[in-house]
C-alpha cells in the first residue's frame, strides 16, 4: 500500500517535470517549423514511458541507490570497522580510510566503463576520427581519470580539506595540458568531464559522500559531503587528454622509425 | 526498417524492445552490485540492512530506466534530432539560438540526476539550518536549484551554438569559465560551493547528452569549413561549466 501511494505521489510530481519539455517540442514543431508532428501515436507512447520510467526510477533511487551508498561509505569508515573500537581513537590518520578510498575509486571505475552516454560519445568520436583513436582506448581512459578523481576526494572528505584548492588545482593542469594537447581532442576531452556523470552514479557517488561525513569525526554535510561529481568531472578531461597525447607520441614515433627502417 | 502491422504484432516488437533494455540497464547495474557485493563478503563482513527494501529499489530502478530509455528513444529524441537538424539548415539565428536555450532547459529541468540530487542537497541545507526545515521552503530551495541550473544550461548551449557558427576556439571560452569560476569561489559562501562545483557533473547525463550531441554534431555539419570533431563536441562542456558558475551566484542570493 505504501509503496502504490509512493508512487502516485512520484508520478503527479513526474508529470508536472515533463509537461514543459512536451509543450516546448509540440511548439516549436508546429508554431516555428510548421511541420506536421511525425507518428504522433508514437511519441505520445514514447512520453507516457518516459514519465512511468522515471517515476520508478526516482522511486527506486530513494530506496535503493542513496542507501546503498550511504550504507558503503558508513560501514566502511565506521570505527568499529576500521579500528574495532566504539569511537575513533585520537591518533587516527587518513591512511586509516583506506578501503573507503579504494571503494570509491573502484565504484568510479565500474560505473564509468558501463555508461551508456560515455560509450555512445566515444563510438562517435571514433567514427568522427576516422579510426584515429580508439573507442574502448578513450572509455578506459575516461574510466580511469573518474576512479582517480573519486579516489582523491573521498581522501579530501576524510581530510576535510577545502574542495576548491583540488578542484582549482585541477583546472590549472587541464589548462597547461590544453596547450600541449592535439587540437582534435580538446572538445572532446573537455565534453568527456560532463558525460561521465549519469543518471546511476549521481545518486550513488552523492550519497557515497554525505554518507562519509557522517560517520568521519568533525566534517560538516554541506560543506564537505559535495564535490565528488565535481571530481568525477575534472579528472577524466586530463586522463583523456593524457592518452590523446600518449596515442600522438606514439603514432609519430612509429612513423619516424619507418621512415628510418 | 518494416513495421509489423498487426496490433499484435507490434505489442511483441515492443516487448522484445522493452526485454533488451532491461538487459541494458541491468548490465550498467551488474558492476556496481558485483562490487558492492565483493566488498560486503570480503571487506566488510557484517549484516547489510534492509536487503529486502534495497532489492525491490534496485528492481524499480532497472525497471525505470528501461522504461525512460526505451520512451526516450521512441518518442523524444527521433523529434528532437529532426527538430535540431531543421533548425540547423533553416538558416534563421534567432530561432536556432531561441531553440537551442529552449532544448537546453527543457532536457535539464527532466534530468533525473538533478532532481534526485537538488532534493538531497535541500535535505542538507535544511539539517545544516541554512535554509528553514519545513518542506515548503525546502521545495522551494531544490526547486530554485533546479531552475538555476536549467537556465545555466540553457545559455551555455546558446554560447556554445554562437561559438560553432563563429568558429572561435574552444579553450580560450572554457578556460575563461575556469577563470570566472576560480573568482567567484572567493565571494561565493562556502555551503554553496560544494553542490555548485558538482551541479557542472550532474546536468549532463541520460537526456540532455544525446540530444545536445546532435544539435552541435548537425550544426557543425551544415557549415562548409567546419569539422565535425572539432567544433561539433564541446556543447556538453559549456553545459558542465555554466551550472557552476550560476549556482554560486544563487549560493550568494539565497544564503546572504
Amino acid at each position: 500500500m505504501d509503496l502504490i501511494t509512493k508512487f502516485t505521489n512520484t508520478l503527479t510530481l513526474t508529470v508536472k517535470d515533463i509537461l514543459p519539455v512536451l509543450a516546448l517540442l509540440v511548439f516549436f514543431q508546429l508554431v516555428i517549423l510548421r511541420k506536421p508532428l511525425p507518428n504522433w501515436k508514437r511519441v505520445t507512447l514514447g512520453f507516457l514511458f518516459v514519465l512511468l520510467g522515471l517515476t520508478l526510477f526516482l522511486d527506486g533511487l530513494e530506496m535503493a541507490l542513496f542507501p546503498l551508498g550511504k550504507v558503503m561509505a558508513k560501514q566502511l569508515s565506521a570505527p568499529e570497522f576500521i579500528f574495532g573500537t566504539k569511537t575513533v581513537p585520537s591518533g587516527a590518520a587518513w591512511y586509516n580510510y583506506f578501503w573507503v578510498f579504494v571503494f570509491g575509486a573502484l565504484i568510479g571505475f565500474a560505473t564509468t566503463i558501463a555508461e551508456p552516454a560515455l560509450i555512445a560519445v566515444s563510438f562517435k568520436a571514433q567514427e568522427v576520427s576516422r579510426g584515429g583513436l580508439n573507442q574502448w582506448g578513450l572509455r578506459l581512459a575516461v574510466a580511469t581519470g573518474v576512479a582517480i578523481g573519486i579516489g582523491i576526494g573521498t581522501f579530501r572528505i576524510v581530510t576535510g580539506t577545502p574542495l576548491y584548492l583540488y578542484i582549482i588545482g585541477g583546472y590549472v593542469i587541464v589548462m597547461i595540458q590544453t596547450i600541449f594537447a592535439p587540437r582534435e581532442i580538446i572538445p572532446l576531452a573537455y565534453d568527456s568531464g560532463g558525460v561521465t556523470t549519469s543518471t546511476v552514479t549521481v545518486p550513488l557517488v552523492a550519497a557515497l559522500g554525505l554518507g562519509l561525513t557522517e560517520t568521519v569525526p568533525g566534517r560538516e554535510p554541506a560543506i564537505d559531503g559535495f564535490g565528488l561529481i565535481a571530481f568525477a568531472s575534472v579528472f577524466p578531461i586530463m586522463t583523456m587528454m593524457g592518452y590523446a597525447q600518449i596515442v600522438q607520441w606514439i603514432t609519430k614515433r612509429r612513423l619516424r622509425t619507418t621512415r628510418e627502417g | 526498417m518494416d513495421e509489423p502491422n498487426t496490433f499484435s504484432g507490434q505489442i511483441t516488437k515492443m516487448f522484445k524492445v522493452f526485454a533488451i533494455h532491461i538487459v541494458g540497464s541491468f548490465r550498467d547495474l551488474v558492476p556496481i552490485m558485483g562490487l558492492i557485493l565483493v566488498f560486503q563478503l570480503v571487506v566488510v563482513r557484517q549484516p547489510f540492512p534492509n536487503v529486502v527494501d534495497m532489492i525491490i529499489g534496485l528492481v524499480l530502478v532497472i525497471l525505470g530506466l528501461a522504461l525512460f530509455i526505451m520512451g526516450l528513444e521512441i518518442g523524444l529524441f527521433p523529434i528532437g534530432e529532426t527538430m535540431a537538424e531543421a533548425f540547423a539548415r533553416k538558416g534563421s539565428l534567432f530561432w536556432l539560438l531561441l531553440f537551442g536555450f529552449a532544448l537546453g532547459f527543457s532536457t535539464t529541468i527532466a534530468e533525473p540526476a538533478l532532481i534526485a540530487v537538488t532534493k538531497e542537497a535541500s535535505v542538507v541545507a535544511a539539517k545544516g539550518k541554512f535554509i528553514s526545515a519545513d518542506s515548503g521552503s525546502m521545495k522551494a530551495y531544490a526547486l530554485g536549484l533546479r531552475i538555476t541550473v536549467a537556465l545555466s544550461v540553457g545559455v551555455a548551449i546558446l554560447v556554445g551554438l554562437i561559438r560553432i557558427l563563429k568558429g572561435w576556439p574552444i579553450q580560450v571560452l572554457i578556460i575563461g569559465g575556469y577563470v570566472v569560476v576560480m573568482i567567484i569561489t572567493v565571494f561565493a559562501p562556502k555551503e554553496i560551493i560544494g553542490i555548485a562545483y558538482d551541479s557542472g557533473g550532474v546536468t549532463t547525463s541520460t537526456v540532455t547528452v544525446p540530444l545536445v550531441t546532435a544539435l552541435g554534431v548537425g550544426l557543425a555539419a551544415t557549415i562548409r569549413g567546419r569539422n565535425p570533431l572539432v567544433d561539433g563536441f564541446g556543447l556538453i562542456a559549456f553545459a558542465s561549466l555554466l551550472p557552476m558558475i550560476f549556482v554560486m551566484l544563487y549560493g550568494m542570493v539565497v544564503f546572504r
